[in-house]
């Protein structure tokens, strides 16, 4: 909506100001990380990429990246499969009789993570799953369906259930109709789930610091450790290139989006 | 997709009754989903409301606690004070950005969007680091102002409630844009126009006008941010230095450093019941699929 009518003068100065606001500590990082000195800093004489390259030659540093990204890409794989056929079992049932199930999909966005990560502490010691890969992945999984079960939704309101129930009546099973007539036009909302579920993974820490201790250490809980341990510029390049790495993930799902629009 | 295909006379609705069979088979779809969620995130979940009322002893001994327990009022005072003062600057923040976007030409918009939402998908931790570097002692602020002789002594920036109410209001505000836009974007430009027509200043055409059609969008957006904010773990833990103890952060203390489950749980459980209750008297407003699913 633009009609001739602009923002006055108070409000551009406070939405420019927020928006600097915003963006002002993910920027910082990115010269404090290429600091010449041993402490965190802005550079003083010159850049160096001394940080990156200590981050990189480290052994623990790198076993984290590795683990979070195993456990990322389980994680993304669970709530995908479970989320998207939910998503197409509620909408192909209606509104009503789903609506239950829809809300309890949801129940993760909702309810704080601290809640959930006391109760798995329990229930995982019972199901003997503490501080295993296969634990993380499932808790990270089963809290990533609420974004595939909300991006798929969307795609499906743009889709015509007329074509689905067109290739039914030609005889197709319900797997063929899956598979040849409904997956293929909600790939893109199916895609951008699975991104927003590896994000959410990714960067999860709550659940990792209580049913995570030696074993699993992922990228998350070691920057955790370095913030309440030692303050260094390292910590600076890993966060960079966590950024980076998010941001190439929003572009990806951007990139998703409009070939999906056209 | 054919946009005409509303057009063409509707599927006869007969189709959905005729074959329950078929029907079953779109059930069987949601068994996945609806076994992961009841076994391994409802379960956990209803266990923590299971052991608030019977460690460590069976009764309501943990709730009693509320009321003569000063050390706990006094996290619940602090959290619901920050809580507080969090919504109300992001909202105040979000709604200048809100209304600034809502104006802007098309291209305009989504520069600005570009600025609300890649902050929403950055890290919790990675922010909060970057706040530590830019507020403690020898932070970039404090550096910075000690350099231009402003100040000759830093400021106590973080690890207090100054730190931890920048950390989460910086986390709120793109939530707190998300259904205020929504709610913007419906309102048709030209009555402010007809409005600045017809006499009104600005300051009235906003008043009189776009601030009552843009309150649904600013109610919407204060219950979530109020119900976001109150379950905070890590902005507070980090940015608080362990002096600030919001609700998480007693809750892991008692359960992981205390061992005093009872306690832990029960706090929990009265944040998920709070939580639930204020979701259940907005739900009207609160369109909770339109809310996390727009804009991502």
């Amino acid at each position: 909506m633009n009609g001739g009518h602009p923002a006055g003068p108070l409000a551009r100065f406070l939405a420019w100001g927020t928006v600097f606001y915003l963006l002002l500590p993910i920027t910082i990082v990115i010269p404090v990380s290429l600091t010449d000195q041993r402490y965190l800093s802005l550079p003083q004489e010159g850049l160096s990429l001394q940080h990156y390259a200590r981050l990189l030659g480290s052994e623990a540093w790198l076993s984290a990246i590795g683990q979070s990204l195993w456990i990322a890409l389980g994680a993304t794989a669970v709530s995908v499969v479970a989320g998207t056929l939910c998503a197409i079992g509620c909408w192909r049932i209606g509104r009503r009789s789903s609506e239950l199930v829809r809300v309890l999909m949801l129940l993760p966005l909702i309810i704080p993570s601290i809640v959930y990560a006391i109760g798995l502490y329990r229930w995982f010691g019972w199901l003997d799953l503490l501080d295993r890969l296969l634990g993380v992945t499932l808790a990270h999984g089963v809290t990533g369906i609420p974004y595939v079960v909300i991006t798929v939704s969307t795609a499906l309101a743009a889709f015509d259930p007329r074509l689905e129930q067109a290739a039914r009546g030609m005889g197709a099973s319900l797997g063929q109709t899956l598979r040849w007539v409904i997956l293929p036009r909600i790939m893109p909302g199916i895609l951008s789930g699975a991104i927003f579920a590896f994000i959410h993974s990714w960067d999860e820490l709550v659940m990792v610091l209580f049913i995570a201790s030696r074993q699993v250490v992922t990228l998350p809980r070691k920057i955790w450790d370095g913030i309440n341990e030692n303050l260094d510029p390292t910590m600076a390049a890993v966060a960079v290139l966590l950024i980076l790495f998010t941001v190439l993930l929003l572009a990806l799902d951007g990139a998703v989006r409009s070939r999906a629009g056209r | 997709m054919p946009r005409d295909a509303a057009a063409l006379p509707a599927a006869p609705v007969a189709g959905h009754g005729l074959a329950l069979p078929r029907e079953a088979g779109w059930w069987l779809l949601l068994v996945p989903a609806f076994l992961l969620m009841t076994v391994l995130y409802l379960a956990p979940i209803l266990q923590v409301l299971a052991i608030s009322v019977t460690e460590p002893a069976p009764g309501l001994g943990n709730y009693e606690r509320l009321l003569t327990h000063p050390g706990l009022q006094r996290v619940i005072v602090t959290t619901l004070r920050i809580c507080l003062v969090t919504t109300i600057l992001s909202l105040l923040l979000g709604y200048a950005l809100s209304y600034v976007i809502a104006l802007a030409s098309p291209r305009a918009q989504r520069w600005w969007l570009l600025g609300v939402l890649l902050p929403l998908w950055i890290s919790v931790l990675v922010r909060a680091f970057a706040w530590v570097t830019l507020l403690r002692r020898q932070g970039l602020v404090n550096e910075g102002l000690l350099g231009l002789g402003l100040i000759d002594r830093p400021l106590p920036l973080v690890w207090n409630e100054f730190g931890i109410v920048v950390g989460m209001v910086h986390y709120m505000v793109p939530y707190a844009v998300l259904p205020m836009l929504a709610a913007m974007r419906e309102i048709d430009p030209r009555l402010l126009a007809a409005a600045r027509g017809l006499g009104a200043s600005r300051g009235t055409a906003f008043r009189r006008v776009f601030l009552p059609l843009s309150a649904p969008g600013l109610v919407a957006a204060g219950v979530l941010v109020f119900i976001v904010t109150l379950g905070f773990y890590i902005t507070p833990a980090i940015l608080g230095g362990g002096k600030t103890l919001m609700a998480a952060e007693w809750i892991k203390l008692q359960i992981l450093d205390l061992v005093r489950w009872g306690m832990g749980a029960m706090l929990a459980t009265m944040l998920v019941v709070t939580i639930l209750t204020l979701l259940g008297i907005f739900s009207r407003i609160l369109d909770l699929r339109r809310v996390f699913g727009g804009g991502r």
